[in-house]
């Protein structure tokens, strides 16, 4: 298990524990995280799972890929370290990640 | 509902089969045929049809698959199954690639953005309570005209800011804009529907232009357009102007005015889902997602393969025409259990096509869900029943699924 910290837009902490294997979205989804809808169901096609994740600590995450940047494009409120949760997948390296939720999954 | 001008779907061979005709939807036949073809053939390719040889894509997940990979299927040019007319292209940004549906998107998207819609609220609030207080109780009146028009138009009038005394001529360019050959649907000649956008639409919209042009930037769509550096000359190409306000005005006005239609039609098709919804007004936002995927107002987006590709077993050709059924695939039982079926409470109703995906996913969604929560949260302040008092008449076409009429009786 990987403990990840989801930080609501007010601030809220929720920590989860996730599996490897799964991808940041559906652990947030699987243990009712609020705030991301995932409308595609992780297929990188909504942009509902966008969140910012705390990366001066967690450098190594690494980039949006070509239709990550593309969905993002259209996102609210996109910032360096915006990135859709879909696309990430749970490794051990992010023990301890805190991931922060926009104001709403535009 | 059967009309006798169609042979049953079971008695005509797959290869025959053509889903494209518009009296298939006014009679509500099409669901029967989808089913089928999602049986049978999921993606089909029919060769005869009033729009020329076409695939059709009617599984979920291909659906997706189709809508997510913008590179292979190209939107260029018209995302509906039948061509522009040759002589009056108008370039609107659904039917644009990269990099300039990207420009077009980004320039028009703050008039919709979370934070303006959470200005709007109590504003649309407002709007809808004057409509429901205004209707007639205890007498048959018809639901589209009195509230779903209404409201949407009002709407749309805020996001283009439209004097209100004017607001009505914004569903009429509507109709106008959508009764075409291109659907199925021949309402109008094509060289009076042009001379109607090309002469009025256009005129109108040109004046505010140049008046918000000359202002402050605002958050509606003319200002929006006219002051963002990579739209700011599009009234130069006037028919691109024309195109984009058709894709903005029809875009707000159809799908959340079917989709109201719809809500007040599937609670009258399934009372318990209505008993449902009496004794838990919170159900109210997962009831406007289920509403949108059982209704599916738009039933089709089109696109071009930019390349030879292998799809679900068959080979799409480069140029070919490719459509994306979301009425089938809104339907498609391997991703929603019994999906005939309105379900307010349903688990993952956010999980439906009738926004379409990728870059092109609807960009007004969330004003349309926010009209809808809005107007149910205050109809059920108010009335104990919206009794449907007969069939509705449905829309002809292959495009815009919904109705014409919907008669109702109101009762406190
Ligand atoms: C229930 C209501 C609505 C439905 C079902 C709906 C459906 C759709 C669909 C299917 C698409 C194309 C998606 C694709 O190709 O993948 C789309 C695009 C679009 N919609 Fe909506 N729509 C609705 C409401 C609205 C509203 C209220 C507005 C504007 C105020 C709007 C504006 C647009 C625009 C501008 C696009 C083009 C986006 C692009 O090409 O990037 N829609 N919509
Ligand atoms: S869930 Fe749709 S983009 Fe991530």
């Amino acid at each position: 298990m990987v403990k990840i910290i989801f930080v609501a837009f007010n601030g809220d902490e929720k920590i989860v524990d996730a599996s490897v294997g799964q991808s940041l979205m559906q652990a947030a989804v699987a243990n009712d995280v609020r705030g991301i809808d995932a409308d595609c169901g992780g297929a990188c096609a909504c942009a509902t799972c966008h969140v910012y994740i705390e990366q001066d600590r967690f450098p190594d995450i690494g980039a949006r890929a070509g239709m990550e940047a593309s969905m993002l494009e259209f996102a609210e409120n996109v910032k360096p370290n915006s990135r859709l949760a879909c696309q990430i997948p749970i490794s051990v390296e992010l023990e301890g990640v805190r991931i922060f939720l926009p104001e709403a999954q535009h | 509902m059967r009309n006798a001008d169609f042979a049953r779907v079971d008695t005509i061979p797959l290869e025959a089969i053509d889903v494209s005709q518009a009296r298939l939807f006014e009679s509500d036949e099409h669901l029967q045929y989808f089913a089928r073809l999602r049986a049978e053939d999921p993606v089909h390719f029919c060769e005869k049809s009033d729009f020329g040889p076409y695939w059709s894509i009617t599984k979920f997940h291909d659906i997706l698959a189709v809508d997510s990979n913008h590179e292979a299927f190209s939107s260029d040019g018209t995302i509906l199954i039948g061509d522009n007319p040759e002589d009056f292209n108008t370039p609107m940004f659904i039917a644009m690639d990269p990099p300039r549906h990207d420009q077009q998107r980004r320039a028009a998207t703050p008039a919709v953005a979370p934070g303006r819609l959470s200005d709007l609220e109590s504003l649309i609030r407002q709007r809808v309570s004057t409509i429901l207080d205004d209707l007639p109780r205890s007498e048959e009146f018809n639901w589209v005209e009195r509230v779903s028009i209404e409201l949407t138009t009002q709407m749309l009038a805020t996001l283009f800011d439209v004097p209100f005394e004017d607001r009505h001529l914004l569903p009429y360019w509507s109709d106008v804009a959508t009764s075409s050959d291109q659907v199925g649907n021949a309402a109008r000649a094509p060289q009076e529907r042009q001379r109607i956008l090309a002469e009025e639409t256009l005129p109108y919209f040109m004046k505010l232009w140049h008046e918000r042009a000359n202002a402050e930037p605002r958050f509606d769509f003319i200002s929006l357009l006219a002051h963002n550096p990579d739209t700011r000359d599009m009234n130069k190409n006037p028919l691109e102007f024309l195109g984009n306000l058709m894709l903005l005005i029809v875009g707000g006005n159809d799908t959340t005015r079917n989709s109201i239609s719809g809500s007040v039609y599937g609670l009258n098709r399934f009372p318990a889902e209505y008993d449902k919804l009496r004794a838990d007004p919170g159900l109210i936002p997962n009831m406007v997602s289920e509403v949108i995927r059982w209704q599916t107002p738009l039933s089709h987006m089109r696109r071009n393969a930019t390349r030879d590709i292998e799809f679900g077993g068959k080979t799409i050709r480069k140029g070919d025409k490719v459509v994306m059924w979301y009425v089938s695939g809104n339907r498609d039982e391997e991703v929603i259990n019994n999906p005939d079926q309105l379900i307010i409470d349903r688990d993952r109703a956010r999980h439906h096509v009738s926004f379409g995906f990728g870059i092109h996913r609807c960009m007004g969604n969330r004003v349309a869900e926010m009209q809808i929560r809005i107007l149910w949260e205050e109809i059920m302040k108010r009335f104990q029943n919206i009794e449907v008092v007969k069939d509705p008449v449905r829309v002809s076409s292959n495009f815009v699924r919904g109705y014409e009429e919907l008669m109702v009786r109101i009762s406190e």
